[in-house]
Parts: structure tokens; C-alpha cells; sequence
């Protein structure tokens, strides 16, 4: 890993230098709409999240619980194209600073062609691309555009991942590891797992600077938790639920109370 | 060099692991374990036991000459996997991981099932093994397949109908994969056909291998010599792999995969993945699939819930890619029209899904001529299918559902 050429790295690096850690936000593009899924991801940032997730609809996703997959169904429903997600990357950029990282499944990024997508996703002002279903192993086309592009691309380590396997996570991705909190898919848990803890500690081990973790996080309680010993938190689902049942206000309301999950944190570290 | 020795992750260009991390470690113990078990004579001593006394096999082959005047006088040759134990070749594969999640020591399968029937072949190993079960299943066809929900509840099955997405074969898959990320530590997902993540296209060709070496013997003892070609339905493509794969090196034998034309493989309705899709990636693996420009799934359509799938198998992505099989789309209308001139022709019903190796086999004879022999996998048995045939022929005596 390479910190210091990534702007994730570097927001990421900046609240854990100044004794926190960073917010990262989920939303997926195109829900409700396409301009209200921009707004929102604004109204994150302006709530104090520091780094913007946006998620690309996709038909088939196995990482995903059942509020994503309603709100990317839906999204799809509603006519999403792959072009609509850049627009939304560069609608957000050109509101607010903080670097937005795309998450997609492969197959949209194969067939529009990996290099075709790494220039677009530049050339819109995104920082890089969270892969949930794509390992390094089966990376290489990926790690080829990212190096020629300077994106940052962020792989999964997950509890039930070897030394080795978490060694190859860490050496691959660029901004930071998304680190797992617990077997599963996406969508809020009242606790994360211990795992969380005993993963961030081997990917330090297996030579993290810069270690997320995501997976089940809804609480600013949790967010704190976390980020006493990790170096950012991810909350997606209770994000996504909070804009459907709330909207904008809903989401932006949420943003606050989690960012509060920032402030006051004591690091184990 | 022999096409027999491929054993993945990459059949050529197609296959791989595309999946979440948090499955990877279950995958790579899948493997190793696999690997081990292959080599073992145990296991392979107790699987060909289970075969002998509990499927029934080695499966017959059945000559049907009076089909066969449908198919321009060609030799057809059946292979008979409906009479398997469960009603297909659906449990060659599950006894296969069955012993495997034992020696692996989990306690709990999953499954995904499209027609039900590798859903009630799991249902059948759990029973059996004294493992806890659950079979996911798109709502859709828990509806057209309402008996096979039934038989797998009969066995102690838990049956989940998934409500999202097309809420078909393939949703059933997602639900699956969602599910095995989860509870991974005590479950082993029993896949059922050639398709999905590294090892399941090589371990279940591997179970399934053993329909095309007894075929292979068989027809060669009945007549003499190896068949002009062998045919097979294909959806993800177990059995076409199965009943193909004793052949591979064998260049004169032409191999035929028959996939699921719905209205006709050039409407927007059909499952004709190899015929008119494109290589992507979908359920861990990459192979062709129907999809849009974006690289979304696009739903697919058929009569027979078993080939009705957006993916294939990358092993067949590869014999397609490399000419060594080749796939024709076969409409619903002539796969009914199969089912039902092998019914009243040779006294056999079979599964919707194996009629369109019929239909693809009747077209073919014709092509070939009354010299040539075509060895077919009848995969499967029709009762399941007989309140699609009824709605289909009109067959249900309407005034007795009238109360």
C-alpha cells in the first residue's frame, strides 16, 4: 500500500492523525433518485462524513442484505445506467471535497471495458473503486488501470481470511483495507463482532496503515467502538434505510448522530 | 492432448473465482479436501457403494426405435438417469459433496434448485446423512414446481422462496451464496450443476462424469462403436458435462448441448446463454451469460424451471469457444412436443428439461441420417412436470376442479 499518493489515504490518515478516525459513508447511486442520491451523498459530507461510498446498482448482489438490495433493485427499476453512476460521482465532487470511492460489483466494470471505466471514473473525480465479489487473484486487469490511472482500489479481508491472503489484501489495495466485521452480508447488527478487533490487529500485523472497517455498523456507539482500534468506520445500511424512511432529512439527521461516533474516541492503539 | 484433464480454476479463457472474500477460506477447504478425497480409495469405494445400492446404478440404456422414425431413422440410444433414485442425475453430484461436507465435518447444506430436482436430491442426502438442510428456491418456480417443494419438505427439508430479483434459478443462487457467507463456519453449500466459483465446475463434472463412461461402454457393448454424436439439454449444464465428458478425446463423436429457447432464441424470451449471450462474470465464475450492455443480468425465460438460467458452465463456455461442442436453442413448443412424442412413443415420460435434448436430437437425426447412432442423456423424469403438461396439452379434466 502506498499512502500519501491517495486523497482516501490521505482523509482517512488525516482523522486518525488529529486522534480519531474517519466516517465513511454508503449510499447507493440512483435511490431515490438519481439527483436525490447526489443530494444525499452531499448532505453526508456536509454532516461531517469523510469519505463517500457510492454504491453501483447491480443485478446480482451477494454481498448485500435486504435494504441495499431494495434500494439498488429499485434504482435499476427506475432505468440506473452505468453512465448515470459517473454523473453522480462528478455531481458530488464538484459540490464537496471529500474523495468518493465507487463500490461495484465486477461485471459492470468488465463489460464496460476496465480501462474504459478507470479513465471515466478519473475523468469524473473519483478516487477509486471498492471490488466486493472481485480478489486480487482475479485482479490483474484491475490493478493494471488503477496504477496507470492512480485510483486507489480497495479489496476485502474478511476474518476467515489466511495470513497470507490478508498479506496479498494489504499489498494490493490503494486508500485503504475494507476490513469485514463479521461473516455475513450487509445490514445493521446490534453488536460487531469481536472479529472486527482481532482482524484489524493482523492486518496491522500483516502491514496495514490504513484498515476500515464495515459490515454491520449503525450506531455512533459502534462507530466509536470501532474507531478505537481501526482507522476508519463504514455504515452503508442504516444510511440507506434512514433516506428511504426519512429522505434527505432523515439521512442528513443520521450523518450527524454517527459523526458524533468520531468525537471523543480512545484509541487502543 | 487430452481435453479430459482440465480440473480448473480456468477452462481456457472461462471459470475463476469471483467471489466475496469472506467465502474464499471455504472455497480453498473445499479444494484441498477435494483433492484429498479424490485420491482416497475410501471415499471413491464409498460413493460407488452409495451408487450400487441406493441410486441404482450402473443407469440403463434404452434403444427407441419408434422415436427414432421422428428423427430421420437415426439410431437413438437413451441414456436413463430418470430412473435414478430422486428422478435424475441431480444425485450422482450430491451423494459426491455429501460424503465431502462429512469429511469436512459440517453439519448443515444448502442448496439452490431451479426444477426442484437437485433441491430434492439434497433433501434426499440430508435425510440420509442426518444433516440439516435448506433448499432456496425462486418463488416462482416453488409455484410450477409446487410437487418438488412438497417432496423436499416430505424429507426434512426447510424450503426458502426467494422473492427478489427474478425470483428464479438465479436468485436462488444469490440467496444461496448469501446465506454460506454467513454461516459458513457450520455449512457446506451442495451446488448443483457445473457452474459458480472454483472447485464446483471440475468437482461436480467430476460426480458427474460417471453417466458418459457407463454410456460410453454401454453403447460400444449394444452396438459395436462409439455414437455418431451425443446429445444433452444444458441449463447450467451438469448432465451435458456428465454424459460429454467420457467423450472429449473421442474427435469423431460430435457433441450436441441443447439449451432452453423459450419463445425463440430471438425473442426477448428464452435462456439461451451460450447461443446469444457474451462472456461476463455472474455467480463466481466467468462464462457467457444474457446480459445488457451495463453488464446486468438479464432474466431468462423457459418452460422448464431446471434450464431456466442466465449462466452456463465454463467448461461449456470453453468446448463452445474452442468448437468442440457445439449448442443449438430449442423452443419450449418443440421441447413439449418431445416430451410428448416420447411419451406416446416409447411409453418414457420425460423431465421438460431433458425434452429438449429430444427435440434437439430429433432435428439432428434428420441432419444425419439413418446410419447415424445419437446417444441422449435423458436426464430426468417427468412427473414432476405433469401439471405444467396438463396446463400445456390440456389434459386436466377441468370439470373435476370444479366444485
Amino acid at each position: 500500500m502506498t499512502p500519501g499518493t491517495s486523497a482516501v489515504a490521505t482523509a482517512i490518515a488525516a482523522r486518525r492523525d488529529a486522534g480519531s478516525g474517519a466516517l465513511i459513508g454508503y449510499l447507493p447511486a440512483g435511490f431515490p433518485t438519481l439527483s436525490g442520491s447526489i443530494d444525499a451523498a452531499v448532505a453526508l459530507v456536509e454532516s461531517g462524513v469523510d469519505v463517500i461510498e457510492l454504491g453501483i446498482p447491480y443485478s446480482d448482489p451477494v454481498m448485500d442484505g435486504p435494504v441495499i438490495q431494495a434500494a439498488t433493485q429499485q434504482s435499476l427499476a427506475d432505468g440506473f445506467k452505468l453512465r448515470h453512476g459517473f454523473e453522480a460521482v462528478a455531481a458530488i465532487t464538484s459540490q464537496v471535497s471529500a474523495p468518493v470511492v465507487m463500490m461495484t460489483y465486477w461485471n459492470p466494470v468488465v463489460q464496460y471495458g476496465v480501462d474504459r471505466f478507470a479513465d471515466d471514473l478519473k475523468a469524473a473525480g473519483g478516487a477509486g473503486l471498492i471490488t466486493p465479489d472481485l480478489v486480487p487473484d482475479e485482479a490483474g486487469a484491475w490493478l493494471t488501470a488503477s496504477d496507470r490511472t492512480g485510483l486507489d482500489r480497495v479489496f476485502l479481508a474478511a476474518p476467515t481470511s489466511s495470513d497470507a491472503r490478508l498479506r496479498q489484501a494489504v499489498q494490493s489495495s490503494r486508500g485503504f483495507v475494507y476490513a469485514v466485521s463479521t461473516m455475513g452480508i450487509t445490514g445493521a447488527r446490534s453488536d460487531v463482532d469481536a472479529a472486527a478487533r482481532v482482524l484489524i490487529d493482523r492486518l496491522r500485523d500483516a502491514g496495514a496503515t490504513s484498515a476500515c472497517v464495515g459490515v454491520g455498523v449503525s450506531t455512533a456507539a459502534q462507530v466509536r467502538e470501532i474507531l478505537g482500534y481501526a482507522d476508519g468506520a463504514i455504515v452503508g445500511s442504516a444510511l440507506v434505510k434512514s433516506l428511504a424512511d426519512g429522505g434527505i432529512e432523515g439521512v442528513r439527521a443520521l450523518a450527524r448522530e454517527l459523526a458524533e461516533g468520531t468525537r471523543d474516541v480512545v484509541r487502543s492503539v | 492432448m487430452s481435453l479430459r484433464t482440465e480440473s480448473g480454476p480456468y477452462f481456457g479463457d472461462f471459470g475463476g473465482r469471483f467471489v466475496p472474500e469472506s467465502l474464499i477460506a471455504a472455497l480453498d477447504e473445499l479444494t484441498a479436501e477435494y483433492e484429498v478425497a479424490k485420491q482416497d480409495p475410501a471415499f471413491a469405494a464409498e460413493l460407488a457403494e452409495l451408487h450400487r445400492s441406493y441410486t441404482g446404478r450402473p443407469s440403463i440404456i434404452t434403444e427407441v426405435p419408434r422415436f427414432a422414425r421422428h428423427a430421420g431413422g437415426a439410431r437413438v440410444i437413451l441414456k436413463r438417469e430418470d430412473l435414478n433414485h430422486t428422478g435424475s442425475h441431480k444425485i450422482n453430484n450430491v451423494l459426491g459433496q455429501a460424503l465431502l461436507t462429512r469429511r469436512i465435518g459440517k453439519t448443515r447444506i444448502i442448496a439452490e434448485t431451479g426444477a426442484g430436482q437437485h433441491g430434492v436430491a439434497t433433501a434426499t442426502a440430508a435425510a440420509l446423512f442426518g444433516l440439516e438442510c435448506v433448499v432456496y428456491m425462486g418463488e416462482v418456480d416453488t409455484e410450477r414446481q409446487a410437487l418438488n417443494v412438497a417432496r423436499m419438505r416430505l424429507l426434512g427439508a426447510e424450503v426458502v422462496a426467494v422473492k427478489t430479483g427474478s425470483r428464479t434459478l438465479k436468485d436462488a443462487i444469490n440467496e444461496a451464496m448469501r446465506d454460506w457467507v454467513t454461516n459458513v463456519g457450520n455449512t457446506n453449500y451442495i451446488f448443483g450443476t457445473v457452474a459458480g466459483p472454483h472447485p464446483f465446475p471440475a468437482m461436480v463434472r467430476d460426480f458427474q462424469k460417471i453417466i458418459g463412461e457407463e454410456a460410453r461402454a454401454q453403447v460400444l457393448e449394444l452396438t459395436g462403436r462409439l455414437p455418431d454424436a451425443v446429445t444433452a439439454c444444458v441449463g447450467g449444464g451438469s448432465n451435458a458435462i456428465g454424459i460429454f465428458h467420457a467423450f472429449l478425446d473421442d474427435q469423431d463423436v460430435a457433441l450436441w448441448g441443447f439449451e432452453a429457447g423459450g419463445d425463440g432464441a430471438d425473442t426477448l424470451r428464452h435462456a439461451a446463454t451460450i447461443t446469444k449471450g457474451r462472456p461476463g462474470v455472474l455467480h463466481g465464475a466467468r462464462s457467457f451469460l444474457l446480459q445488457d450492455e451495463d453488464g446486468q443480468t438479464v432474466e431468462s425465460h423457459s418452460i422448464s424451471a431446471g434450464l431456466d438460467y442466465p449462466g452456463v458452465g465454463p467448461e461449456h463456455a470453453w468446448l463452445a469457444s474452442t468448437g468442440r461442442a457445439q449448442y443449438r436453442p430449442v423452443t419450449d413448443a418443440a421441447a413439449m412436443e418431445a416430451f410428448r412424442l416420447l411419451s406416446r412413443t416409447e411409453g418414457i415420460i420425460p423431465a421438460i428439461e431433458s425434452s429438449h435434448a429430444l427435440a434437439g436430437t430429433l432435428e439432428l437425426g434428420k441432419e444425419l441420417g439413418p446410419d447415424a447412432t445419437i446417444l441422449v442423456s435423458l436426464s430426468g423424469r417427468g412427473d414432476k412436470d405433469m401439471e405444467t403438461a396438463g396446463r400445456y396439452f390440456d389434459l386436466l379434466d377441468e370439470g373435476a376442479l370444479q366444485v
